[in-house]
């Protein structure tokens, strides 16, 4: 039956070739000439390459050598492992929860996706301020709850042990915090969605056979989830590497200390900053084949075998 | 299915949710509340309500004054609106023929979208602006050749994702709606506009929503191809302002705040067509 209504092959070439043509002009084509920029010595943006690198993979040499690259690489795969807990994790017990309720499901579906609304440059500057050293918002909420050192000078000011969010010991928190909490919301509908499309009529049988809440949860609803939340597993991946505007907004270029760099950052900062155009490249194809890779494995592991 | 007595389990239910949606909210309160309070208070007492003294519309005075806002919400809605059309229609079309059509070299494509979706646009925006610039569209000086500068490789940078998020969903579409409109004559052009995207809409939706947003808020796309001041879309134009701001954060706020209104009655116009059980119920048994 299926076979008969796309028996005839014909139509493929109407429903692919726009798409395709428009993604091999502007984003394939653009990607290789990236590639070939790689082992090319370039001069700076937006110029034409002087010629080869000699030996022309001194980019990936140094790419290997690289200790801000290792640090770029060692915290976004933590945040990558954080997205997955905490953002997919976080969505999807919300998404579960406002399933279960009638009145105000509609206000919770809209006002979580707020935060992805705002542009990255406004909320970089609102945490700058909620995490401020003196005197921003968490500072003195913990001041407030005493759990700040702060003495009384013999002149009557009060001198208090502010603690840096920007620190060694805590920027990990600062910067990843507001990534993952802006983007929840984009999960959440992702999930929603998905809830709403499973055939209601699985859970009325269910619940003629005697299943509670959490059986339904659990027997159903999870397994016909099972496409979306990869989906969202491979998004949660490719986006981890790609993070840029919140943390650059927020700690600029390697804060504190060249340990704050992400793959995202620092490509951008390659390029864009130090006019190091090839290396950037080299940085970029880095990222792409990390995340082929990695969102491959999560297919492998999670998507059901027979479809794509 | 649902009850109206007040549970424990309700409770705990309401807390949660409640909890989260202060925390997407208070921050959008804050912008707000703060592009109303005068100058240099924000750092100080940015918490409280701008009443009595600390109230002025100083800022949105000046936020508009110093900019040409209406031109920059016509650029941007040109931009954005195409590329929202343009990836639902293209993305619908590809991601229906990659879930039902079996054909060789379909795993091919599928990674070929995979792998599009991991490209940074730091990574392609070079070669495309030379690209463009040889083509004579990107560098020119003409409005509304710029404008398509930007939009067609944001449509490109949409794509992929519209692609995946749509598989997902016409997978889940019952393919017995199609065998029945196959049988009363639909072609699959029609099987495609009369069964798949209705049954679809709700992601359909989600992907318009987010194109949109992707391209309303894509501040670097916009930087690299708008230079001239008729040119210049609203996020470039927040970005102009928060940068001659300096710590003026009330001009900021206000310009934030006329900066997100469309995005968020766009988002609330969108968002009731993700209406609960639109395919349930469409085919018994």
């Amino acid at each position: 039956m299926t076979s008969m209504i796309y028996k005839r092959k014909s139509p493929l070439f109407v429903f692919l070739i726009p798409t395709f043509l428009m993604l091999a002009i502007f984003l394939y084509y653009p990607f290789v000439q990236n590639i070939i920029n790689t082992i090319m010595n370039i001069g700076g943006l937006g110029r034409a390459a002087d010629g080869m690198n000699t030996p022309w993979y001194v980019n990936y040499a140094t790419l290997l050598k690289d200790p801000n690259m290792r640090t770029a690489m060692k915290n976004t795969c933590i945040l990558i492992l954080c997205t997955i807990v905490f953002q997919v994790g976080i969505a999807l017990i919300l998404a579960l929860l406002v399933d279960t309720i009638r009145v105000g499901a509609q206000f919770f579906r809209t006002v979580y996706f707020f935060p992805i609304v705002i542009s990255a440059t406004a909320l970089g500057l609102m945490f700058n301020l909620i995490f401020l050293y003196k005197g921003g918002m968490v500072n003195q909420l913990l001041l407030s709850m005493g759990a700040l050192d702060s003495e009384i000078k013999s002149n009557g000011k009060m001198i208090v042990s502010w603690l840096d969010w920007k620190d060694q010991a805590h920027f990990l928190f600062t910067m990843f915090m507001p990534v993952m909490w802006q983007y929840v919301g984009f999960y959440f509908v992702i999930i929603v969605t998905g809830l709403n499309n499973i055939n209601q009529d699985l859970f009325e049988s269910a619940s003629l056979d005697g299943a509670d809440g959490w059986q339904k949860t659990r027997y159903i609803t999870l397994p016909m989830l099972r496409n979306v939340l990869c989906t969202c597993l491979v998004l949660a991946i490719t986006g981890a590497l790609k993070v840029f505007d919140l943390p650059w907004v927020m700690f600029g270029a390697g804060m504190p200390q060249n340990q704050g760099w992400l793959t995202g950052t620092y490509m951008y900062d390659q390029t864009f900053n130090k006019m190091n155009v090839d290396y950037g490249s080299t940085i970029a194809v880095l990222i792409v084949v990390l995340g082929v890779v990695l969102s491959n494995v999560a297919n492998r592991i999670f998507r059901p075998s027979e479809d794509y | 299915m649902y009850s109206k007595k007040i549970t424990p389990q309700k409770v705990i239910v309401y807390t949660i949710l409640g909890f989260w949606a202060l925390t997407t909210i208070y921050p959008f309160v804050w912008v707000i509340l703060n592009s109303f309070r005068q100058k240099g208070l924000i750092v100080s007492d940015s918490f409280s309500l701008p009443l009595g003294d600390a109230f002025t519309l100083d800022n949105y005075m000046t936020a508009t004054q110093r900019s040409d806002f209406k031109n920059a919400y016509l650029n941007s809605f040109l931009i954005s609106g195409t590329v929202t059309i343009a990836v639902v229609l293209l993305a619908g079309l590809a991601a229906y023929a990659l879930v039902r059509y079996t054909f060789r070299g379909k795993g091919l494509l599928y990674s070929l979208i995979m792998a599009g979706m991991m490209f940074p646009v730091f990574s392609t925006i070079i070669p495309v602006f030379r690209l463009e610039a040889m083509l004579g569209i990107a560098g020119s000086g003409n409005r509304w050749l710029s404008l398509v500068a930007v939009i067609l490789p944001q449509i490109a940078g949409n794509l992929c994702f519209a692609v995946i998020i749509l598989m997902g969903f016409i997978q889940s579409v019952p393919i017995e709606l199609e065998e029945s409109a196959y049988l009363d004559g639909c072609n699959v052009y029609q099987i495609y506009f009369h069964i798949i995207m209705p049954a679809a809409r709700p992601s359909f939706a989600t992907v318009a929503i987010f194109a949109f947003l992707w391209s309303y808020n894509d501040l670097f796309t916009q930087s690299f191809f708008l230079r001239y001041p008729q040119e210049r879309a609203i996020t470039g134009l927040l970005n102009e302002i928060s940068s001659q701001a300096g710590v003026n954060y009330g001009l900021m706020a206000a310009a934030v705040v006329l900066v997100v209104i469309p995005v968020l009655v766009v988002y609330v116009l969108l968002q009731k067509n993700i209406i609960k059980g639109l395919t349930a119920g469409a085919i018994k048994g």
